[in-house]
């Protein structure tokens, strides 16, 4: 598929979610359940996001790393004093 | 070893992040990529994202070949991070992989590791001391 041209928007997926924990798996519980899936012992759950690397921008996708160790780090904003 | 620092903030602040403040940091700036989580969408999932204050708080996960979560820190804004303590565990969780081995209380690389079974059950008492710990 021929990548769009990067304008001020672009979409990506987000978080990719298994289709086993779908919300069409149960959707009585639906509303009950957290989004929560990271769990120690558990697969990461994938997801792709822009990113700046290397002086320009594309898109990452966490399990093109897969076989590598890795770090995913949470921060609460750019500029953020700590 | 990859790793990826996300925010809520758009790619276009990362950029001028990078380059008007932690270029002058570190040179060159920070080596990994700088992902964009608008709407916190990826920190839901890992249970980061505080909806209140529509940002994604501090939290640190650490992902072994295998793709499966080994370990996870999560804290409230105020206070950072100890990137000493991230590595001890990349070490340790790297040594059990190889060895089979377990790491006590504050190992380090160079302290001595366990070996768990029957022998070992009642007896850490003999080969292991609380002041190891630190």
């Amino acid at each position: 598929m021929p990548e769009k041209p990067d304008g001020c928007v672009k979409p990506t997926q987000g978080p990719i979610l298994a289709a086993s924990e779908s919300a069409a798996a149960n959707p009585v519980m639906e509303k009950e359940v957290s989004m929560v899936q990271a769990r120690v012992g558990k697969p990461a759950p994938d997801f792709e996001l822009s990113a700046f690397v290397d002086g320009g921008f594309k898109n990452v996708k966490l399990s093109d790393s897969k076989g590598k160790w890795i770090v995913v780090c949470f921060y609460p904003g750019d500029f953020t004093f700590v | 070893m990859e790793v990826f620092a996300i925010s809520t903030d758009s790619r276009f602040s990362h950029k001028i992040w990078q380059e008007e403040e932690l270029s002058k940091m570190i040179e060159g700036g920070v080596p990994f990529p700088l992902l964009s989580d608008a709407g916190g969408r990826v920190g839901t999932v890992y249970g980061v994202y505080d909806e209140e204050a529509g940002v994604d708080i501090r939290g640190r996960f650490l992902i072994d070949p295998d793709f499966v979560i080994r370990s996870m820190e999560v804290m409230t804004p105020e206070v950072g991070r100890n990137v000493a303590e991230l590595i001890r565990q990349v070490k340790a969780f790297q040594h059990v992989r190889a060895t089979g081995e377990v790491t006590p209380a504050g190992w380090q690389p160079g302290k001595a590791t366990l070996k768990p079974g029957p022998d070992l059950a009642g007896k850490v008492w003999k080969v292991w001391k609380p002041e190891q710990a630190f």
